[in-house]
């Protein structure tokens, strides 16, 4: 029964999730590269200006660096624990879980703010006429950390926001949408309806007549379910939008000791 | 569940049913070692010092890659993905470096 469905219903998603996750990694990789770039300039001057860097990392506050390091750590651990238990057909728990992942972010974020706005309040930001004043390795290094943070922070946000999209689909009504092959239409016209039938073969109800006037057929269904079924498309969603945040987590782990801890 | 081989989240939880335990076992984990590097920067030990972090950082990835993005559970694919990806960056790095250090122009980097 299910075999004759397919055939009729023309599906608009086909599904391929190792093919999504590869194509996740692949995108993951020119992430790496483009903070790679970042981090060979970084090691570079760093090297040139070894006693500059030590300086001018005693700027920063190393306790804030320590707090968002372990917000972003334990955002990881939410977010996998979320596909955990979606997979295991907590959809509540998976929710709960991703929400905390997102205001974990948020945590991450306002620390920024904080920490970039007191930098900003003692003149210390790029091109301002107190950090020229300093040498060149410290103008490099708060260029650097600028730069690097700067679109780190960013990807925090995108992540934030990509976390939001998907725990909006996994809480939304599962909407299914099918359309009919045209060619498999116009055998059944005039001499046809639609109808919905269980899988032992009880016809439930009558949905309409196909006759001739009939041209074309969407169909739109969505449904309440319970706890245990999700959409397994929202899963890959999920699992891609994590493998995201993990990278923005990985890149983190680099920056915090490179940038805070060199004093 | 008649069709559960046919579906993929049935799949993916048999890939990767590792419970709520080993994720948590590895946060505390990657929490531990973040102390260590906060405790290590805070003694003197100069360009060792450097070198402790990075490590320390790469073990930490390493257990966010493999558990946390469930590296160790995908095909092998994805780990020889992750292989081409280190070697290209390894090949960007020597470049860089070998003219960075071997320049001989009036405005040297070193020296």
């Amino acid at each position: 029964m299910s075999q004759h469905t397919e055939s009729v219903v023309a599906h608009k998603h086909p599904s391929d999730f190792v093919g999504a996750k590869i194509g996740m990694w692949l995108f993951l990789f020119t992430e790496v590269l483009l903070f790679g770039g970042l981090f060979l300039l970084y090691a570079v001057y760093r090297a040139k200006y070894p006693v500059d860097f030590h300086l001018a990392a005693t700027e920063l506050d190393t306790f804030i660096g320590t707090v968002n390091t372990l917000l972003l750590l334990t955002s990881s651990l939410t977010v996998v624990l979320s596909i955990e238990a979606l997979q295991r057909g907590n959809r509540k728990l998976s929710i709960g879980m991703l929400a905390t992942t997102i205001l974990f972010g948020l945590g991450f974020m306002v620390n920024k703010y904080f920490e970039w706005g007191h930098k900003i309040e003692h003149g210390l930001y790029p091109g301002s006429e107190k950090l020229l004043s300093h040498s060149q390795g410290e103008i490099t290094f708060f260029q650097l950390y600028y730069a690097m943070t700067g679109l780190h922070g960013l990807h925090v946000l995108v992540g934030m926001a990509v976390l939001g999209g998907v725990l909006y689909f996994i809480a939304r009504k599962p909407v299914n949408k099918e359309h009919m092959n045209p060619t498999i239409l116009r055998r059944f016209q005039g001499a046809a309806r639609l109808a919905v039938i269980s899988d032992n073969g009880n016809e439930l109800g009558t949905v309409a007549r196909i006759d001739e006037d009939v041209r074309n057929i969407d169909i739109r269904i969505s449904y309440e379910h319970g706890e245990k079924r999700f959409d397994p498309r929202n899963l890959i969603k999920l699992e891609n939008s994590a493998l995201y945040w993990h990278l923005v987590d990985v890149i983190w782990i680099f920056l915090f000791p490179l940038f805070y801890l060199i004093t | 569940m008649q069709h559960e081989h046919h579906d993929p989240a049935a799949h993916e939880q048999a890939l990767h049913g590792l419970g709520y335990g080993i994720y948590i076992l590895i946060w505390i984990g990657l929490v531990v070692l973040t102390g260590v590097t906060v405790a290590i920067a805070g003694v003197d030990v100069r360009q060792l010092a450097v070198l402790v972090a990075m490590l320390v950082a790469s073990v930490k990835s390493t257990l966010v890659m493999a558990y946390f993005m469930h590296l160790k559970y995908e095909p092998p694919v994805f780990r020889w993905m992750f292989l081409v990806l280190l070697v290209t960056f390894a090949i960007f790095m020597i470049l860089l470096f070998s003219d960075v250090l071997f320049r001989s122009s009036p405005n040297v980097l070193f020296g």
